[in-house]
This record gives structure tokens, sequence and C-alpha cells, in this order.
């Protein structure tokens, strides 16, 4: 981000939440770069920007579809770039049908299970080749190569949330055979059908639906596109003002469009930030935490689906397919080598029977909502607070309470931890201790300063930490609790003949421990790194996952960590300074994979290998050593030159040609149109969010058709603009963090330097929004929404703004999160802002709509006891709130769309 | 009289003044208040170093500050302002109006005012003068040259250091209050409790921690400028936590030049309303040991327009004691001549 020439901060509080990293947008801004911040509320990330746009909560995709159309209508797309590196001239299926011809909906909805059928989003095929394309420079028949797995259904995709399953890179396409029209003019060539969907997203529908004013979005028209070609780039950085919304993935989804039609990606200087929650929330989903994924972004099996281990790795990747997941063969043999070692046989296909297989979504909300049901026995939360830190606080608490046991592993006895005697559910007489039969465990947990281990940030980059101090007393790291957690349960099975006991009774589990019982974390990180399993080399660390092999030979934890502990140095512990190494710093930690600093930076150089600018020069190909060279690890295979172009059907990283830089890619190309992998259509489209006062001017399609929806009388929504009730709950409020305080306050509000500097939980309201409803700075307001009542202090600032949105004024409330109440020894409480909110979700990845929600805000302070579950009552009453209300995915087909839909 | 001079008021090297021979060369802080990004890291790792106690708890209403000021327990404070356009028009006119007189003086003439001015005019054109503002500011100990509170020290519990700064040792401190007197900026506090209670409403407060309760009080207290750190080489606390380099510390002399730097850049681009503060060695305090980049006029943030070192007078003063002492000494003899006489 030093390298920019313009960043655009939109869906997150850089400065407020990710500090540290904002040194970089500092170091550019100071470099001359233009900083731009696009949010509802004005933050201290807009107190240092260049220019501060408001903008409605829930309208991203309107602003940046609007950007999209502008860069096309006006011709200011990098051609040479969108040409050669992304999907631009490649043809779609004569089948699909766009929104805009569907109203709001894409071909292949399915209404009945509010899921899409991906099949007609499809790539043309070679054999229905039609007249007048030009420039095809990879047309090709049916080889008979091998095929991708069958096209997956939307709805089996929803369900286990699919669409993170490739975070390094697309999924599956049956092969890279794809008609390509170079001069962009074919009717179904991406760019055109690019040009149509976004032909209404106008500067007008922009001031109209996001309440941007027409020369705030010139400016940052202006700014991006003149800060983006050869001699300049642009970034954009966005946290989970972007990714939690029922369609948040598409939200990164339209930046990623005009990233690659401004020719940003893979540049330096350019790029899309996504910055991550904690320290070492991207390791989480690179050695995941998530219930459906394996370490490296394989996806986790699915039972009837990937029964065999060819099912499974077919479903991965087609061998016929370009770039680097044809390797995934390898990746998985890998894998199963280090959780079973000599258990994991050719013969018994590398134990792929003893992995886990998903029989549904088992996302963090169904399992609440199972909980509900008695259908979860036990928990364990790590660093989690589901009481205060979850959407729909009520119901987690509620949910845990049918718990038989739960183990909380923390640094201090969080409201998760002491919910049975103290949740506001006990004072409104919701929940009574003596009817609660959970066995609550706290088990104290060591700090990172306590323990050694490795942060994986937001740049995918490796950071060892060292341990300073012991922890006190009987706190012990996470690893300590693992490792011990699995010796006793082996130990109980020890003996065991019955197969199930198997898997967990083969398990490598073996780690060096000190003389306090405490594993290695370096001996772990080893693992993960791999090293060969046989032959003479036995035991040597693995240097790069190009080494891995199918044939069990080799082992290792996480192929895209490979290479982190080459020649047996744990590389994430390096600290070289800055002023020692080149300016790309490659001796500070350890990037992932192969400590390449910037994805895909073979698109850092024009097609003919020679870089864009000797300003934006990163890695070139060097014709006399005929090899790629650069300040940065080649991200292409470093021999295959500017022109290579491989023979028809050969895949693999083999397959890719000297122009194609997204090699993980199933093309090699940037995808603006993704013919798979989105469960919820090709294109972002706007949609309006689950409750929301204004109605879509676009479609008749209000919210997205295929968002996860939760109808339960304990989950209800506001009615939307439009409909019966929507006055009830007139406000829109959103959530967010502080810098002083961290998510659900457990490492924050027990300390008190950090606890006085935000002491009280407080809602952000306009001077307009406290005239309106006479509230006063510094006084008390209870907001109400369909799920709960909270209380707050009242902070009256111009800082919000009231927008005109449709024709009417919209009013944004601001809400922290931090606060919560009961727990032990907090410095601070107070009401939890997640306890206004409902469970929606985004059908890709299953997070959350916290972002933005219907409220309603009074003067004063909320009731206690029972009078406050009536008065929650009373307002969904007033509002006829039923299961259904704000639940119908697709309510009110015409006659004529049921036909073209079906 | 010129002793008294040299270090009261004017350019000096105070460390020298105060007796060291050989001192290193003077430290002190840049704090650039245009990069300032509010998250107090300053202030919490302040605290931690110097272990000090919970101030207080509760929310001020006051835009992010919820520490007030600088006192005993708070040796770095960071305030909010924020402003709309007229305030911003204000601001960026008073500091044009400051760049006509020549500021900011180190180097006349350095800047060119019409070129501010029509950089002003253009950000006004595009659109770029935005209709809100923010200011943030870390506020800290100025680290006078001419430091009243250490003048005014009756104990020796003040000194200066070696690095010509203002160090108060609580050991020695017996609590008299004349240095808060004579602090012209309000940094230097008493101590009255050793942490804050907790607030009305919060059930099961009460884990202060170990600093809140081995807090001295009675004493005075303010920022050493990390003086313990300084004497192994590190920066002060708040210089190192500060993740964009807003608070930056050094060689006194280097800070002003990169202040100096920095001013003259926001100006270039047309910031008009950027200025220094506690650059001039020929201000009423002879200069600070903390330099500010403010865009904004002094009180705006709380700070003094132009501080005096409150014994700036003393000379004066002694001279005319010590004329109205000879004056009745004369006056005396006389009476006893003239009884003579008579």
């Amino acid at each position: 981000m030093a390298n920019s020439d313009c960043i655009v901060i939109q869906g997150s509080n850089m400065a407020e939440c990710h500090p540290v990293a904002y040194q970089w947008v500092t170091e550019a801004k100071l470099r001359g770069a233009t900083v731009i911040h696009v949010d509802p509320r004005f933050t201290r990330t807009s107190a240092t920007a260049d220019q501060h746009v408001p903008i409605r909560v829930g309208s991203d995709i309107v602003f940046l579809g609007a950007l999209i159309r502008h860069v096309l209508e006006n011709e200011l797309y990098f051609r040479e770039y969108v040409v050669a590196y992304t999907n631009a001239a490649t043809l779609i299926g004569e089948d699909f049908r766009d929104t805009e011809d569907l109203d709001g909906i894409f071909s292949g909805y399915d209404p009945t299970t509010g899921a899409y059928d991906l099949r007609t989003w499809a790539y043309a095929e070679a054999d229905a080749r039609p007249d007048g394309v030009a420039g095809t420079d990879s047309v090709g028949g049916d080889d008979g190569v091998g095929e991708a797995g069958p096209p997956e259904h939307g709805a089996a995709k929803a369900d286990r949330s699919a669409g993170d399953e490739h975070g390094a890179g697309g999924p599956a396409l049956e092969h890279a055979q794809v008609l390509r029209d170079e001069t962009l003019q074919h009717p179904r060539c991406v760019l055109q059908i690019l040009r149509r969907h976004y032909a209404r997203y106008t500067p007008e529908l922009v001031e109209r639906l996001c309440g941007i004013s027409q020369a705030d979005f010139d400016a940052v028209a202006a700014a991006i596109t003149s800060n983006s070609g050869r001699e300049r780039t642009t970034c954009f950085a966005y946290a989970v003002g972007w990714t939690q919304h029922s369609l948040g993935a598409q939200y990164i989804r339209t930046a990623a469009i005009l990233q690659l039609l401004l020719g940003n990606m893979g540049r330096p200087g350019g790029g899309i930030m996504a910055l991550r929650g904690h320290a070492s929330i991207q390791g989480s989903t690179d050695i995941p935490t998530l219930f459906n994924l394996l370490p490296g972004y394989l996806p986790m099996p699915v039972a009837g689906t990937h029964d065999t281990l060819q099912d499974y790795l077919a479903a991965i990747s087609s061998p016929a397919q370009k770039g680097f997941w044809t390797l995934a063969p390898a990746y998985v043999a890998s894998l199963m080598k280090a959780y079973w070692g000599d258990a994991a046989t050719a013969e018994n296909d590398w134990a792929y029977d003893y992995l886990p297989r998903l029989t549904g979504s088992h996302n963090t909300y169904a399992t609440a909502m199972a909980m509900l049901e008695d259908e979860v026995e036990g928990y364990f939360l790590f660093g989690q607070n589901p009481a205060v830190g979850s959407a729909h606080g009520h119901l987690q608490r509620m949910a845990m309470s049918h718990l038989k046991w739960l183990v909380v592993r923390d640094l201090n006895l969080i409201e998760s931890a002491t919910y049975w005697k103290d949740a506001p559910e006990i004072a409104t007489g919701e929940l009574a201790t003596e009817q609660i039969g959970t066995e609550v465990f706290f088990l104290p947990a060591a700090s990172h300063a306590e323990k050694d281990g490795s942060f994986t940030q937001t740049q995918r980059l490796l950071q060892w930490h060292h341990q300073a101090v012991r922890p006190p007393d009987q706190a012990r790291s996470d690893l300590h609790f693992m490792h011990e957690l699995g010796r006793k349960i082996r130990a109980k099975l020890a003996g065991s003949h019955d197969p199930r006991d198997r898997p967990i009774l083969d398990l490598t589990w073996d780690y060096p421990q000190d003389g306090h019982g405490e594993p290695s974390a370096a001996a772990v990180l080893a693992e993960i790194n791999g090293f060969q399993c046989s032959g003479p080399a036995a035991g040597t660390p693995l240097s790069s996952f190009t080494e891995m092999r199918d044939d069990g030979s080799t082992s290792g934890g996480c192929w895209i960590y490979t290479g982190v502990f080459a020649g047996g140095v744990n590389l994430a512990a390096r600290r070289t300074p800055d002023a020692e190494q080149s300016w790309v710093a490659p001796e500070w930690g350890w990037a992932w994979p192969m400590n390449r600093r910037i994805l895909y930076n073979r698109a850092s150089a024009a097609p003919d290998g020679t870089p864009w600018s000797e300003r934006k020069a990163y890695v070139w190909w060097d014709p006399q050593a005929g090899r790629w060279t650069g300040h940065d690890v080649p991200d292409f295979p470093v021999e295959t030159g500017p022109d290579y172009r491989p023979e028809p059907g050969v895949g693999g990283p083999a397959g890719l040609a000297g122009d194609d830089p997204f090699v993980m890619q199933a093309d090699g190309k940037g995808w603006l149109f993704a013919p798979s992998g989105m469960v919820d259509g090709p294109l972002p489209t706007h949609y309006e969010a689950q409750e929301s006062p204004v109605e879509n001017v676009l479609y008749d399609q209000q919210a997205s058709p295929a968002r996860l929806v939760y109808p339960r009388p304990d989950n209800l929504s506001a009615p939307s603009a439009g409909e019966r009730g929507a006055g009830v709950y007139p406000f829109v409020f959103t959530t967010y963090r502080l810098t002083e305080h961290h998510t659900a306050g457990g490492m924050s509000r027990w300390l008190p330097y950090l606890a006085e500097l935000q002491p009280e939980f407080f809602c952000e309201v306009s001077p307009e929004l406290a005239q309106l409803r006479g509230l006063t700075n510094g006084g008390w307001a209870t907001i109400v929404s369909p799920r709960g009542a909270i209380e707050a202090r009242v902070l009256v600032t111009e800082r919000m703004t009231a927008l005109t949105v449709n024709g009417r004024t919209v009013h944004q409330i601001g809400l922290p999160y931090h606060w919560g109440v009961g727990g032990t020894g907090a410095v601070v409480a107070g009401d939890g802002a997640n306890d206004l909110l409902g469970i929606t979700l985004d059908p890709n990845v299953a997070i959350q709509e916290s972002k933005v929600a219907s409220c309603d805000i009074v003067e004063g302070r909320r009731p206690r006891g029972p009078a406050l579950v009536a008065l929650v009552r009373d307002y969904q009453t007033r509002a006829g709130l039923t299961a259904m209300t704000g639940n119908e995915l697709r309510p009110e087909l015409r006659p004529e769309m049921r036909l073209e839909g079906s | 009289m010129s002793l008294w001079r040299n270090q009261l008021s004017g350019p000096t090297d105070p460390a020298r003044d105060a007796g060291w021979v050989d001192p290193p060369p003077r430290q002190g802080f840049f704090t650039d208040t245009s990069i300032c990004i509010g998250c107090k890291a300053c202030e919490v790792a302040c605290k931690e170093w110097n272990q000090l106690p919970m101030d207080r708890l509760g929310m001020t209403g006051a835009s992010y500050d919820n520490s007030i000021g600088l006192g005993a327990s708070t040796w770095r404070h960071v305030a909010f302002v924020e402003q709309t356009t007229e305030r911003i028009a204000a601001a960026r006119e008073s500091g044009r109006a400051l760049i006509a007189l020549g500021m900011p003086g180190l180097r006349p003439g350095a800047m060119d005012l019409a070129a501010a001015e029509s950089a002003a005019l253009a950000a006004l054109a595009t659109g770029t003068l935005p209709d809100f503002r923010w200011l943030i500011a870390s506020d800290v100990c100025k680290h006078c040259t001419h430091a009243a509170c250490l003048d005014v020290c009756p104990t020796g519990s003040l000194f200066r250091s070696e690095f010509g700064t203002v160090v108060v040792q609580d050991e020695i401190c017996n609590g008299c209050g004349y240095c808060v007197a004579a602090c012209p900026f309000g940094v230097i506090e008493r101590r009255e409790d050793a942490g804050a209670g907790t607030i009305s409403g919060v059930a099961s407060a009460g884990s202060s921690g170990r600093a809140a309760t081995s807090a001295p009080t009675g004493i005075a207290a303010k920022c050493t400028l990390c003086y313990d750190r300084l004497h192994v080489g590190a920066p002060p606390a708040c210089a190192q936590a500060c993740p964009t380099t807003s608070i930056q510390f050094g060689d006194l002399d280097l800070m002003r030049r990169r202040a100096t730097e920095r001013v003259e850049a926001l100006h270039a681009k047309g910031f008009t309303e950027a200025r220094l503060y506690g650059a001039d060695p020929n201000d009423g305090i002879g200069g600070t040991g903390s330099i500010f980049l403010l865009l904004d006029e002094p009180e705006v943030y709380g700070l003094p327009p132009d501080p005096v070192v409150t014994t700036h007078d003393l000379p004066d003063i002694f001279r005319k004691a010590g004329y109205a002492g000879l004056t009745m000494l004369v006056g005396a003899a006389l009476s006893f001549l003239g009884r003579r006489d008579s």
C-alpha cells in the first residue's frame, strides 16, 4: 500500500481497526498518494483521508457498479491488460440470462430452493462456436480430456457454503478451452455482458440509492482512473464492512472487477487488501477453523457426493484445466500423511475415509440453532465470546443454555462463561440459573506474549512470536490444551478395536514438549511445512509445494505454507530491518506461497514480459537468462516465456500460456465474470439488505434471492420499505469496532488502560436524528430491533450524516459492539449491540448480515426485568411481524417471469 | 544579570546551563497532528511503561476524548476536535496570515505564499476543502527551554536532564504544588488519588490491576520523556508505540528540521492552516522540547497561544526588589544621618 498512488478504503475503518497496518497508508500519503474513505460514518480513517464520501450502509454495489460503468462507458479501462489478462474477451454460453433480463435474478434460479443452478453461467463451449468470432487464440474441440466433477447445484453448495473453498484461486472448470473475441465486440463476450449489466448504474442512481452527490462520485472516479494505468496504481482496502452483508462476497467481487478493469491486480501499489479482523484470522482460514475447509483451501468432503478420494479430487480440479490446482492430489496426499503418517497408505487412499464428512451446513449460526433443538451436546469456545460478539446475542445465550457442557478457554471470565448466572435473560426471567443444566468449564488461556507461535496477517505474512514470559498460574496455551486433550482421549481409547476410533488412534501426535509440558510450536510449523517421508532424503524439510507428491512420499500439513521451514530454518522468525534489504523486504517473516509478497505478479509486466513502466517495475522476463526475475518471487512457472502457448488439451502449470498471470484460475485469467464459484450470481448486482428502509429501484427483487434466511419466531426481521409495519423500525443501524477495544471486549474491557479510554457503550447519532427523537449528548437512549432492546449513552456528532435517499431522509445510527452484560472482573460493562441483530447469511460464506439492520431509537433508559421483553413484543406486534416477514426470497413473481425463470 | 537572562528566556542550551558538562544533543518530540489517527496507543504505552494508574472512568460526551487532558496520571493525551467548514476556512485563513508574516520562521522565504494561495483556491474549486474535519492531536509535556516548574521547585525533585528534558522524581517531591501553578501549559499536576473508582451502573468492576494500587499520591507528576529509556538508548514509549510516525523522537535540531519540512510540504499542497507550535526559540519559553504541527490555532487544541515562562519577570522583580531594598537602606541611613544632625 505504501507504493499506491491512490488508496480507496471502503467497508473498512482502517485507521481505527488496523492502526498498525495504517502506517503504510500514512507512508503512501506522505509520498503524495490520494486517500479516499467511503463510509457511512466520518471516522478516524476519514480524519486523515483526503476525501470522505458518506454512503448509505448496504449500497456499496451501486457505488462500485457505477464506477465500473464509468470506466467502461468512457473507455478508461487498461485495454491491453484487460484483453490479455482477464476473461473480458471470453464468451459466455447462450443460455445465460442477466438480472437485467429477468428483473433481478440470473438464469438458473430455482424459487423452490432459493438457489441457483450454475450451469447456464458457464463459458461457451468450443463446439458451439458461433460465426463472427475473431481472434480466438485457444479454441479447441473436446479432446476427451479429464472432466471436473458434475456441475454442482447452488443449493448443495449453499448448504455447505462452498464459495470460500477456493480462497487461493478459482474453482474447477472442465477444461481451459474457451472461445475468445479479443476485439471485445461479441455480444456474449464478458466485457459486453458487463457493460449491459451495469448500464443503469449511473451517477444519478448513486445519488438516489447511496446518498452520494454526483460531485463526490466524480471526484472518486477521477482519482481512481487518473491513478491507474502503466505508470500508476490504485489500491482498495476493505474489511468486514463489505463482508458482513447478505451479499458480502459480491461486494468484494465488484471491487475485483473494477481493479481488473483498471489493471491494478498483481502490481505494486495495486490490489485489494482484505483487512483481517484479528492478528491471525488469515491464518485461521489458511489452517482453517471453518467447518467446510481443510488446510490450504482444500474443501471438506461432503457425504454422498465425495464418497471416494477420486470423487473428491475431481471436484477440486480437472487435470485439463490450467494452473496449480491440478496438483491437488499431491496436496491432499501430503496432508493425509501429515495427519496419519504410516497409517495413510496407497491401499487405503491415504486414509481418506478417516476424514469427517459434511452432512449439511455446520456454520456457527446453524450450530447455535441446532443447540436450541438439543442436537448439540458440547461446545468449545477458544477466544470466542458469542454471548457478546456474535449476531443475535439472545439466541446465542439461549442456545448455550441447552448444552450439556461448555468449555471456555479465555484470558478472563467472559460473558459466555458466566451467562448461566448473569445473562440479560436471567434479569428478564427468560432463563433461570437453577434450570440451566450446562456444566461450564473455564480454563484460563495464555496470551500471545506467553507462548511461541505464528500470526498470519492480511498480506499472508507469517510472523513468529517468541514467548516473553511464562503464563501465570494455570493458564496454558491453546496448543498445550489441544495436545493434552488429544493425549487423554487417545489414552481412553487405547486398545479399542472399534474402527471408528482408528482416525484418532492413528493420528500423528508426538510433538516434543518442554519441561512445562508445552508442545513445541516450531515442531508444529515444521510439520505443516512438510518433509520427505520416504527414500534416502526421508526427514528432509520440503522447500516448495512443487516438491509434494501424490505417491505418499511426502508429508505436509498445508501446501501453501510449504517453504516456511525450508532447510529446517523457521523463516517466519526472520526480522531483517528494512534498511538492510530490498524495498520488497523478502527477509521479514515469510509470505505464503513461496515467500511471494504480491500474488499474480506476472501481471506487473506487459504481455511481452517487459515492465508496464519503470516506475511500477516489479517482475519481468529476462530474455538472456530465459527466466522471470525481479524484485519479488515470480508468481509464474519461472521458465515459461511470455510467448509460450501450450498445445490444446494440456492442463496444469504446463497449460498456462505465457500471458496467463492468474495461475490459480482454471483458465489463467482474472475473472470479471465468475462462471462458477459464486452461488449467488456470476456478476454482482445490487440488492437491498434483509432489512432496509429503501426500495430497490433497480428490480422488483428487493433483497438477494439466494441469501440464507432462517424464518423462526426467535429470529424475526423488520419489514422493508413498502411493506406494512416498516415505519415501526424506521432507522438504519450499523455495528463496528473502536480502536480502544477488541471485538467482544475479552481482551480490553478487563484492562484499565483500555477500558478508561472508551468506558461506556454509546450510540452515535446525527444532530438531526437527535432533534427528531429528543436525544441529548451524554444522555441515554433505548434502541429497539425485532430481536431485542438495549440502552446506550448518546453521542451526538456531525460525523454522522442524515442522507437523502430515494427522496426521503435516511437516518443511520452507529453502535460499537464491545460491551456486554455479565462476566466477572470486567472494568466496564454495558449492553451488547449484537443483541439487536438477526441471523441472515451470505450464501457463499455463511457470514451474517451485521453491518445493516433496522431499528427504532427513543430517549431514555430501557425497562428492567420482564418489562424489557414486553417492550420488544409490543414493537413486534405493532409491526405485525411473523416468521416470514422479510424472509420471502422471491415474493410476488410475475407470471411472465415465472416462465422465463423456470 | 546576564546569567539570569540566559536562563530565563531566549535561545540557549538548557542542559549546559544546568551544569552538564559535554551533554548529548538535546532530545525532543515532533508531534505531527496531520497524520495522527487518534489510536491513543501513546496514552496506553505511556501508562504501561510508567505504571500509571487508571485516571477516570466515564464517558465525557466530548467526541472520543474520555481522558480530558494531561494530568498526574495521563502524560500523553489525545485531543479530538470536530469542526465544520466555517472553522476550517477560518483556520486556513489564520494560517495564511501567519505565512504572510514569514512563519514558520526558521527559513523565511522558503514558502511561496502565492503558490500556497493558488493551491488553496484550487482545493476550494475542486471541492477538496472538506465540509467537516476531525482534528486529532496527541499532547505531552513541552520540556520547555526555560521551564518554570523546574525553576520554582524548592526540593530539587524537578531537574534538567543531560538530554535537555525536564524530569520529576516522585521520591523527592514533597507535594508543595508550586510547579503546578508555575507551568504555563497546565501540564504538571499533583496526584490526589491512586486511581479512579468505577462508574455507577457497572456491576462487577474492580480489576484495576497492579498499577492502580502502587501509584504514589500527593506528589507532582508529569512526562519524564522516558528518562529511564533514554539512558539505554530506547525511544520514549509513546514514540515507539505510534503506528503512523505522528510522534517522532530524536535530536531536537532534527525534529525542528523535519517539522519545518513537513509544514512547508503541507503549505505547498494548499493546507495553509498547518503551522508549528513550540518551534521558535525566541518565544516566551525559549522554544519547547516538544514541537507540534497543528492544523488550527493552538487554543482550539487547548494550548496557550503565546506561552510565557512564569519566571520570565523574575530578574525584573529581583532588580526592582533590589532597588527597593537599596532605597530603603539609603532611606534608613539618611534617617540615621538626619538624627545625628539633629
